[in-house]
């Protein structure tokens, strides 16, 4: 455990290693709060009292089927979409019904990494992950030194001046996580970041996301329906010796990743790795066979 | 079934509408507070109106041209070929400059607009700029709008030029009139009220072709189909507009400022 601390991004603290203080304190004010959210679209409800909360230094898996509704829920983490009916707190700040204004600043302390990547095609690798800084007008100097920094973080530091259209499916992902971190966000969004890659690159992804919540300990909610992706998440920790994901001692887990799975828009479960392989939730049961 | 569906279209139009009104109404009153992107703005005003330069060039000379054959045939059965100038450059100014130029920089510019953003809707490219925490209306919709205005503007006043020059190219070469006579009664009978009517128009066919385009671009769903079903309803639906507010600010102006 005791393994010098990895690089984290610059203008942050030395990273605390991933170990023993894994614990969330009981009076920690969630970083997101869902309390009995629904919504729909010119029909049935898309998400139905939806409730669960986000917590410092925890990394929340949503799991459930294609269409389930996860996508949705991410957005309305951070207010790209508005709930029916419920309540939303991001940051202690109640955005279900805050206009759009006052959203635009909250959203910049949230990254968000979206299912393709959603880089914009009209711009380098440098300017995509640079947009943030670009917009606040910070120094050329300092954009390509956090740049370089962002990149070699996701390990993609010599794709600095192509365009995305010369990136493969697994490297637009990279840059989009490093767009996404460029500001050290205080919550990571991920929406399916390995949904139709191939086993390798999702390893890799998989690998970015154990190295970022391990390196520097972002909250975070992640989307897929990969079960393996979800597993592998619990089950390992960054070494910044080995500069790898390596698997945690057998029967060991992270206790501050855990899991929420949907059906039919409704959150039918809430709770760690170990309760949901002993869960004798009919569809639960279903899923993970 | 059928007073169904008409509740059910009616609903969905005044819907339309309503967020059409939000929509532009929001883009026009961004230009009033910070950041205003202007770079952005230049960079549209070299797309929308250097872009659009020859299209309007070749039609304004075109439509001259085409005018100044038809009226010389039917003004010289009256003895009146002689006033073929003051024909042609008031159409062209107070009605076909705007007109034509609108339509046809609409055609290039509201279908881009529209096919543009619609493919950054459908790419999730919209809301990864909402996510980084920069609001799309202000960044992409708001200076198309501005350099729509403008350049149409401008475009406009090329648009007449050209078509009075198209016309007298026909008047000398082809009806072998006085091309002298020509431009001075293409100057001579020119009133202000004829030169406001033709300069106002553009304002708002600028602002139509611009809003319209984005604001189909902006509401795509369904994927790389709904980008095409955008473009071909932001061309349809700004042409159209531009055709019957033509007519409204007609009444209008003469209304206001009579011949």
């Amino acid at each position: 455990m005791n393994e010098p601390p990895a690089s984290a991004l610059p203008g942050q603290d030395t990273p605390r290693p991933a170990g023993s203080d894994q614990t969330l304190p009981a009076n920690a004010r969630p970083v997101v709060a869902f309390r009995n959210v629904s919504i729909a679209f010119d029909g049935p409800p898309v998400l139905e009292d939806v409730s669960f909360t986000v917590g410092p230094g925890e990394t929340r898996i949503l799991l459930g089927p294609a269409g389930v509704g996860k996508s949705v829920l991410l957005k309305l983490t951070n207010g790209l979409l508005r709930p029916d009916q419920g309540s939303i707190r991001l940051f202690g700040e109640e955005i279900a019904t805050m206009p759009e204004e006052k959203l635009f600043p909250l959203r910049t302390r949230a990254g968000m990494v979206f299912q393709e990547g959603a880089l914009f095609d009209s711009l380098t690798v440098r300017d995509n992950v640079a947009y943030q800084l670009i917009q606040e007008r910070v120094p050329d100097d300092e954009i390509d030194r956090r740049v370089r920094d962002a990149l070699r973080f996701v390990e993609l530091e010599e794709t600095f001046d192509l365009y995305p259209s010369s990136l493969s499916g697994g490297m637009r992902r990279r840059v989009a996580i490093a767009r996404a971190l460029i500001r050290q966000p205080e919550l990571l969004l991920y929406d399916s970041p390995t949904g139709g890659l191939d086993p390798v690159t999702s390893t890799t992804i998989i690998e970015l996301i154990i190295k970022e919540r391990d390196v520097n300990r972002t909250p975070s909610l992640l989307v897929t329906h990969r079960l393996q992706d979800a597993f592998t998440l619990c089950t390992h920790r960054f070494s910044a010796g080995q500069a790898r994901m390596v698997p945690l001692p057998k029967g060991e887990t992270n206790p501050l990743t855990t899991f929420l799975m949907l059906q039919e828009g409704r959150l039918i479960f809430d709770g760690s790795l170990h309760d949901l392989v002993t869960s004798q939730n009919a569809f639960v049961r279903e899923f993970l066979e | 079934m059928a007073i169904d569906t008409i509740d059910k279209t009616a609903k969905k139009l005044v819907l339309t509408v309503q967020d059409y009104t939000l929509f532009a109404w929001r883009a026009f009153t961004n230009l009033y507070h910070p950041p205003i992107y202007w770079p952005e703005f230049l960079v549209q005003s070299d797309i929308i109106g250097f872009g659009s330069l020859s299209i309007v060039v070749l039609s304004g000379i075109s439509t001259g041209g085409v005018l100044a054959l038809q009226s010389a045939a039917t003004l010289s059965a009256f003895g009146a070929a002689a006033v073929t100038g003051q024909f042609v450059s008031l159409t062209m100014i107070r009605e076909l400059g705007p007109v034509l130029t609108g339509v046809m920089v609409s055609g290039r510019n509201a279908s881009s607009m529209a096919s543009e953003l619609g493919s950054m809707v459908v790419t999730e490219q919209i809301d990864a700029m909402r996510a980084l925490g920069v609001d799309p209306i202000r960044k992409l919709v708001t200076p198309r709008i501005f350099a729509s205005i403008a350049m149409l503007f401008f475009l406009t006043i090329v648009a007449d030029a050209c078509g009075i020059a198209g016309g007298g190219l026909v008047t000398v070469f082809m009806n072998h009139q006085n091309g002298t006579q020509y431009f001075s009664m293409a100057w001579e009978h020119l009133r202000y009220p004829d030169i406001i009517q033709g300069l106002v128009k553009p304002l708002f066919f600028g602002y139509i072709l611009g809003s319209i385009g984005c604001f189909y671009g902006m509401r795509t769903s369904g994927g790389t189909e709904g980008v095409g079903r955008s473009t071909i309803q932001a061309v349809v639906t700004s042409s159209v507009l531009i055709i019957f507010v033509d007519f409204l600010i007609t009444q209008v102006l003469l209304t206001l400022l009579p011949l």
